[in-house]
C-alpha cells in the first residue's frame, strides 16, 4: 500500500486541509507521500516536509503549474499516482475539480468526500447533503480520494521528509487563467469556519444582518444565511447554507431566525453545538438544537452583542 | 454552436429522504422526483446562450430510467431543442455516465457541454470534470458566470474565498454552481411545444459504453441523529451554558 496526499496550497503557504487529509492518509498506513504541485512553492514545501508521517514530498516546480489549473495538473498527478494504492486530497473546491480528472485519466472511478476510512477500501461517506451515509467499498487498483476536511484532525508537525523533485511537466494551452478574486474579508470563510452564525426570513431585510455582524465580529464567526433570506433578497447567495448551499460543521452554528426547513438542516445539521434563536416556540430549527432561545431577535442579538 | 446539456432524476430537495429499512439505499417509492437543481441551472444557462445568439441548438440528455423522461421534458419546456434518453434500468455511477456523454459529445460534435457541478441524490461532483478529462477538453467547474467569445469561453468560478476566472478554448465542459443563474418557469404554452420536441432513445449497449463500477455501495444508514436539547430563558443563560457546558466561547 502506498498512499499519496495531493497538497493544497498557494504557492506560499500549505493550506490547513491539506494536514486534515494526512492524517486520513495516515489511518490507511503509517506513511505518506505528498506531492506539492506549483511554481516557485519552496516554502511550501518546506511545510510539507515537516508534517509527521510524511515520508516523501514530491516536488513539481514549474511555471506550467503557477495557478494549479486541472488541465496541466491532473495528468501530473495522474503520472505520479499511477504508481501509488491510494490517491487523496482535500474536498475543497480545488480538490473537487482536480480529483475526478485524475480518476477519469487513470480510468478509475472516485470516492468523493469521506467522512471516515473502515479499511483500505471501505469508506464512509454522507449522500443526500448528509441526510444519509454511505458505506462504500472502492475495488479500484488505485482509489481516488477526497476527503471532507471536518471529518479529520490535523496532522501535527514533527516530520523530516525526503524531498524529491519531478520534472514531469505539462504544457497546455487548453485553459488559461484570467484571475482571481478573492475575499478580503477579516471574516473566515464560511465552510472553514469554527462558528457561523445564520440569518434567515426572520432578518426581514438585508440591513439587518449588520446585527450578525456585530457578534460574528466578537466571536470571529462566518455569516451564513437560509435560502428563505436568500431568495428574498436579503443577501447574495454565495451566504447560503443548505442543501444546495454550503455544507457547513462548525464548533458552533447560531440559527438565527430561521425556521429549519429540511433543505437549511442539510447544510448544517453535522455543526458540534446548535444554538437557535427564534420568536416562533414551534420552529422545527429547536428540534436540532441544543440550546433554543425563543425570543425576538431584535432584542437579543443587541444583548448577546454587548455581552459577549 | 452546440450545446449540450446532461440532467439527472433526483428526489426533489425539498423532500425529507429516508433510508430503506434494510439499509440497501434510499427509499424512492412515492417520493416526489425533480429534475437536479443544478442540471436546471445548466438547461438555464444553455438556453440563455441560445437566445442570445451563441448556440444553435440546445440538446438535452439523461441517463437512467424511461421515468427520466418526464426529466428531459421538462427541460423542452424550458427551452431546449431536443432530448436524449440514454435509458438504463442499472445505475450508472460518474465514469460510465462520463463515458457515455463522451460518446455523444463526439457524435453530435458538441462544442459545450453545461452540466450541474453535482447531483443532490450521490453529491459525487465528478461527472463534468471526468468528462473533460476523457474528452480532452479544458473544464470551468463550479461556474457563476459564463461569457462565450470567439472560440472561447470565460468561466468565473466559486472558489473556496472567493472567485477565480479561467478562459477556457472550445470545445470545453463547464458546471454549474448555485448563482450561475435563475432558472426560469416554463410556460403553459412551452410546456405544450415541449410535448412536440424529439426524444431520442439508445441504450448504453448501442452507444458502446458498459454501465459498471467497482465501487460498491454497502450501506446506507440515516445519519446520527440530533435530539433537541434545551430551551434556555434568557441571553445570559444561553452565554453562561455556552461558556460553561459547551465550551465553543
Amino acid at each position: 500500500m502506498k498512499v499519496l496526499i495531493v497538497a493544497e496550497h498557494d504557492n506560499s503557504s500549505l493550506k490547513a486541509c491539506t494536514l486534515n487529509t494526512v492524517a486520513a492518509g495516515l489511518k490507511l498506513h503509517d506513511q505518506v507521500d505528498v506531492l506539492v504541485a506549483g511554481s516557485d512553492c519552496q516554502q511550501v514545501v518546506d511545510q510539507a516536509a515537516v508534517i509527521q508521517g510524511v515520508d516523501k514530498v514530491i516536488v513539481a516546480d514549474n511555471p506550467a503549474n503557477a495557478h494549479q489549473l486541472p488541465e496541466a495538473i491532473a495528468p501530473l498527478v495522474a503520472h505520479i499516482g499511477k504508481d501509488y494504492s491510494h490517491i487523496l486530497a482535500p474536498a475543497s473546491t480545488t480538490g473537487k475539480n482536480l480529483m475526478p480528472r485524475v480518476a477519469a485519466l487513470l480510468d478509475v472511478g472516485q470516492v468523493s468526500d469521506i467522512i471516515d476510512i473502515k479499511s483500505s477500501d471501505t469508506f464512509v461517506r454522507p449522500i443526500y447533503a448528509g441526510n444519509a451515509i454511505a458505506t462504500v467499498l472502492s475495488e479500484e487498483a488505485i482509489k481516488v480520494i477526497t476527503v471532507r476536511m471536518t471529518a479529520f484532525d490535523e496532522a501535527a508537525e514533527g516530520g523530516n521528509a525526503e524531498v524529491v523533485s519531478s520534472d514531469f511537466v505539462v504544457n497546455q494551452e487548453l485553459s488559461t487563467f484570467v484571475g482571481e478574486d478573492l475575499s478580503v474579508s477579516e471574516r473566515p470563510e464560511l465552510t472553514a469556519a469554527t462558528v457561523v452564525i445564520s440569518g434567515g426570513r426572520g432578518m426581514q431585510n438585508g440591513e439587518n444582518f449588520v446585527l450578525l455582524e456585530k457578534i460574528a465580529d466578537k466571536l470571529g464567526a462566518a455569516i451564513g444565511a437560509s435560502r428563505a433570506a436568500v431568495d428574498a433578497g436579503f443577501v447574495p447567495n454565495d451566504m447560503q447554507v443548505g442543501q444546495t448551499g454550503k455544507i457547513v460543521a462548525p464548533e458552533l452554528y447560531i440559527a438565527v431566525g430561521i425556521s429549519g426547513a429540511i433543505q437549511h438542516l442539510a447544510g448544517m445539521k453535522e455543526s458540534r453545538v446548535i444554538v437557535a434563536i427564534n420568536k416562533d416556540p414551534d420552529a422545527p430549527i429547536f428540534q436540532v438544537a441544543d440550546y433554543g432561545l425563543v425570543a425576538d431577535l431584535f432584542q437579543a442579538l443587541p444583548e448577546l452583542e454587548s455581552k459577549l | 454552436m452546440k450545446i449540450l446539456v446532461p440532467i439527472k432524476r433526483v428526489v426533489d430537495a425539498y423532500v425529507k429522504v429516508r433510508v430503506k429499512s434494510d439499509n440497501s439505499g434510499i427509499e424512492l417509492t412515492n417520493t416526489k422526483m425533480s429534475i437536479n437543481p443544478f442540471c436546471e441551472i445548466a438547461v438555464e444557462e444553455a438556453i440563455r446562450l441560445k437566445e442570445q445568439g451563441k448556440a444553435d441548438e440546445v440538446i438535452v440528455v439523461s441517463i437512467g430510467t424511461s421515468a427520466s423522461r418526464e426529466q428531459i421534458r421538462t427541460a423542452l419546456a424550458l427551452g431546449a431543442d431536443r432530448g436524449i434518453l440514454v435509458e438504463t434500468e442499472l445505475e450508472a455511477r460518474p465514469l460510465s455516465v462520463a463515458k457515455i456523454l463522451k460518446v455523444l459529445v463526439e457524435k453530435e460534435g458538441i462544442d459545450l457541454v453545461i452540466l450541474g457541478k453535482q447531483s443532490i441524490d450521490s453529491d459525487n461532483n465528478q461527472v463534468g470534470q471526468m468528462l473533460a478529462a476523457l474528452t480532452g477538453f479544458p473544464q470551468g467547474t463550479f461556474a457563476c458566470k459564463v461569457e462565450v467569445d470567439n472560440g472561447s469561453i470565460v468561466v468565473t468560478r466559486e472558489i473556496d474565498g472567493g472567485e477565480q476566472t479561467v478562459s477556457l478554448k472550445l470545445p470545453a465542459v463547464v458546471t454549474t454552481d448555485l448563482r450561475l443563474n435563475e432558472p426560469r418557469y416554463a410556460s403553459l404554452p412551452n410546456i405544450m411545444k415541449a410535448k412536440k420536441k424529439p426524444i431520442d432513445i439508445v441504450s448504453p449497449e448501442e452507444i458502446g459504453v458498459v454501465v459498471e463500477s467497482k465501487i460498491k455501495t454497502l450501506r446506507v444508514e440515516a445519519p446520527p441523529q440530533r435530539t433537541a436539547g434545551i430551551i434556555v430563558a434568557s441571553v445570559d443563560e444561553l452565554i453562561a451554558k455556552l461558556k460553561s457546558e459547551a465550551r465553543v466561547i
